[in-house]
């Protein structure tokens, strides 16, 4: 495992995407370079920015470290992957729209009937009901891997309501007030556009019953949501309202938002909280969090709900392995990103050759996320192999298995100066009568030395992330 | 047969709601078995919200009343006329794939008693439908009816340990039975009208239905030990009684709800 792409050297040669930052590094000095680097993090206490990026727990009030050597791609190299994006974004939204329907995939026998129909992320309760435009997921965040300069894998599909994007714009804002000069002297895509992106992919499915410029809202669990940071940014930007279930109430057909002029009719949510809390009637009857009535409505068509619930049936890490036959099956095209090869425990000859392979893969739980319960072979002791194969065996369907990936690195400030770390990138791909994509992500690196886990319960960090103009 | 129904629901509050919101499956279901005549539905005080049929084939209607609510009444009247069908539910249109029926609730769960009721019922069966007839009549045999020793969240194994119960926990026990035999199965609410001289009476009633491949929904009244017939109006379905409720609602604010319900369920004379 020596041999990782390093994006910013080959050999000795500086990759063409980094090469004004040679300089910018060089004529850094270090105590220059600790001035900014306490700058950031003042900047980013004063925003008031320290929440756990997807949904990982830890502490709420820990500042994510953010690392000032910006991640860079060329223009050429982003739109390949812009392409490979929103080619997955369109299959996994005409995945949706089919298992909710007639279920042509799972009759074709590309997809077991029992992945698909007795998945939990499956709501029966939308199945017949096709949402506006038939979209489901409204924003996709996929996050990918890289391992050479044209080797890109898709780690996983989040069809739900990926978070982080804040961090995206923040990490940009951050590095345009620390480094102008640096803006000035690279041609960099703007990331500015994402506010009015999303608003735009919103208004685009608003029900056909609207009939005016629609009402958007945010959806919010409340403050004490781990990412109620950015509801309350992205609402802020899009210049919505940021709502919580008790703000809203259904009567007549129509979702309603108290305001002090009276009640406003609301056309499209974006909620931020998951569907089993949505509505107490249909989902958690113990859930006072989402709103009574509310599926009743989005289901006769007075609102639309975005992503859809029972969009999550496309993003489960056991539906992941299908997403290339989605693609061909409903698009006629083959994959431009690569899935990495996943062995399903659940399967008894998979099962074997993880058991006989595991100080060399890794191994993650089904439903986990966040890099908990997971083992990385190679990294791992003797007992913790031990121990994994114990779990593996007890419940195997409860676990997948991939080849330990050589991630590439990235110029990361460290102690000592500037070293080399494992990144990885999430770009946030919208989908509504376009499919849109900011020219950035966010892309997150393991600080710590020879790490490939990148989350941020597990020393990770962010970095801005820069696609050159041509 | 030409039913008529009058099923009146209310829900009392001691001190008065802010408001209350209502999901309601109140209407029969369109099959080859039942033609509605007339129907109404009407909540007292309320206003109508969305209106459509889901992926199940069920008709849903959305209810809200503004506060302060003391008192919700929900009142259903018409008449259906029946046909027999041996409790084949024959074009009825849904779109939900039956295998979404594999999954497993509380109220569903199979424990080990369930598992071997089932396993045994079904040795030596010839097929699907065979398979299905058995495990309803050891549902029928296993648990006696008796009202008043299970209550609504009485799960299909705690009902089994019993031995007793009533046409819930029949319901949710063959179920289960038929999930432990990977037969998708679920639950079924609506009326039965059970009295031979045609006199109103109490109505309110719920049984299985198992998908048998070849043949569909087939309806399964273990607590009768029969297929539904014209004396039975399917109103909707869903995983356990929870899912498949035909009211399910939600008052807010601090009273204390209590609940009356009276279904009358009377035949017209042809």
């Amino acid at each position: 495992m020596t041999n990782f792409f390093n994006e910013m050297y080959d050999g000795g040669k500086v990759r063409e995407p980094y090469a004004r930052l040679e300089n910018w590094t060089r004529a850094m000095p270090a105590e220059l370079r600790q001035m900014k680097q306490a700058e950031a993090e003042a900047l980013f206490r004063r925003i008031g920015i320290t929440f756990a990026v997807y949904g990982e727990g830890g502490d709420p009030d820990r500042l994510i470290p953010f690392d000032m050597f910006p991640r860079v791609f060329t223009q050429f190299e982003w739109r390949k992957l812009e392409r490979g994006i929103k080619q997955r974004a369109r299959a996994l939204n005409a995945f949706l729209l089919d298992v909710y329907g007639r279920g042509e995939i799972v009759r074709a026998g590309k997809i077991p009937a029992r992945l698909v129909y007795q998945n939990e992320a499956f709501e029966r309760a939308v199945t017949g009901f096709t949402p506006p435009r038939g979209i489901y997921s409204h924003i996709v965040g996929i996050d990918l891997v890289r391992t050479g300069p044209d080797e890109f894998f898709v780690l996983e599909d989040n069809c739900r309501t990926p978070s982080g994007v804040s961090y995206m714009l923040e990490n940009r804002e951050i590095m345009m007030r620390m480094f102008p000069a640096l803006f000035r002297e690279n041609r960099i895509e703007p990331v500015d556009g994402y506010a009015d992106a999303l608003r735009r992919t919103l208004a685009s499915v608003a029900p056909a019953k609207c009939d005016r410029d629609p009402t958007i809202a945010i959806l919010t669990p409340g403050h004490f949501n781990s990412a109620y940071y950015e509801h309350s940014f992205l609402a802020d930007l899009m210049g919505v309202e940021l709502v919580e279930g008790a703000d809203l109430f259904v009567e007549g057909g129509f979702v309603w938002m108290r305001t002090t002029e009276g009640p406003k009719k609301l056309d499209v949510i974006y909620r931020r909280i998951d569907d089993s809390f949505l509505d107490p009637l249909c989902f958690r009857p113990d859930s006072m969090l989402g709103v009574p009535g509310l599926m009743d409505v989005y289901r006769s068509g007075g609102v639309t709900i975005t992503s859809a619930p029972g969009a999550g049936v496309a993003d489960d890490k056991a539906i992941y392995t299908f997403v290339p036959d989605m693609i061909r099956f409903y698009l006629g095209e083959e994959p431009l990103l690569q899935n990495v090869p996943t062995w399903q425990c659940g399967k008894e000859e998979d099962k074997k050759y993880v058991l006989s392979h595991l100080p060399e893969l890794v191994v993650k739980e089904v439903h986990g996320s966040g890099g908990y319960g997971m083992l990385v072979g190679p990294k791992a002791t003797k007992d913790q192999i031990e121990h994994f194969r114990l779990k593996i065996e007890e419940d195997p369907g409860n676990y997948i298995a991939q080849p330990t990936l050589a991630l590439s690195t990235t110029p990361t400030f460290v102690e000592e100066g500037i070293a080399p770390r494992h990144v990885d990138l999430r770009p946030y791909c919208l989908v509504g009568e376009k499919i849109e994509l900011v020219p950035g992500g966010l892309t997150r690196v393991a600080l710590t030395e020879g790490s490939l886990v990148v989350n941020s319960s597990q020393g990770g960090g962010v970095k801005d992330t820069w696609v050159l103009a041509e | 047969m030409i039913l008529t129904v009058n099923h009146v629901t209310t829900y009392q509050y001691d001190a008065p709601m802010r408001s209350a919101v209502q999901s309601l499956r109140l209407f029969p279901s369109r099959f080859d078995g039942q033609r509605i005549i007339n129907w109404d539905v009407a909540v007292d005080g309320g206003v109508k919200g969305g209106s459509f049929r889901d992926g199940a084939g069920d008709r849903v209607e959305g209810w809200s009343l503004r506060g302060p609510v003391s008192e919700v009444t929900v009142v259903v009247t018409g008449q259906v006329e029946t046909t027999d069908m041996a409790g084949v539910l024959r074009g009825h249109r849904e779109t939900v794939s039956p295998f979404a029926y594999l999954r497993e609730t509380t109220a569903t769960w199979i424990d080990d008693g369930l598992e071997t009721l089932a396993q045994e019922a079904v040795l030596g069966a010839e097929d699907g439908l065979d398979r299905a007839h058995r495990l309803s009549r050891a549902v029928a045999e296993a648990i006696a009816y008796k009202p008043g020793v299970t209550h609504a969240h009485t799960t299909a194994a705690e009902a089994l340990a019993l031995g007793e119960g009533v046409c819930q926990d029949h319901a949710h026990a063959l179920i289960a039975c038929a999930r432990a035999v990977e037969l998708p199965a679920r639950y079924v609410s609506g009326y039965l009208f059970a009295r031979d001289d045609g006199e109103p009476h109490e109505a309110a009633h719920a049984w299985a239905e198992i998908w048998v491949q070849g043949i569909g929904w087939i309806g399964f009244d273990a607590a009768n030990q029969c297929c539904p017939d014209g004396r039975y109006i399917r109103l909707g379905s869903g995983f356990d009684a929870r899912d498949a409720a035909p009211i399910k609602g939600i008052a807010l604010g601090t009273g204390e709800e209590s609940l009356d319900v009276t279904v009358a369920l009377e035949s017209v004379q042809q």
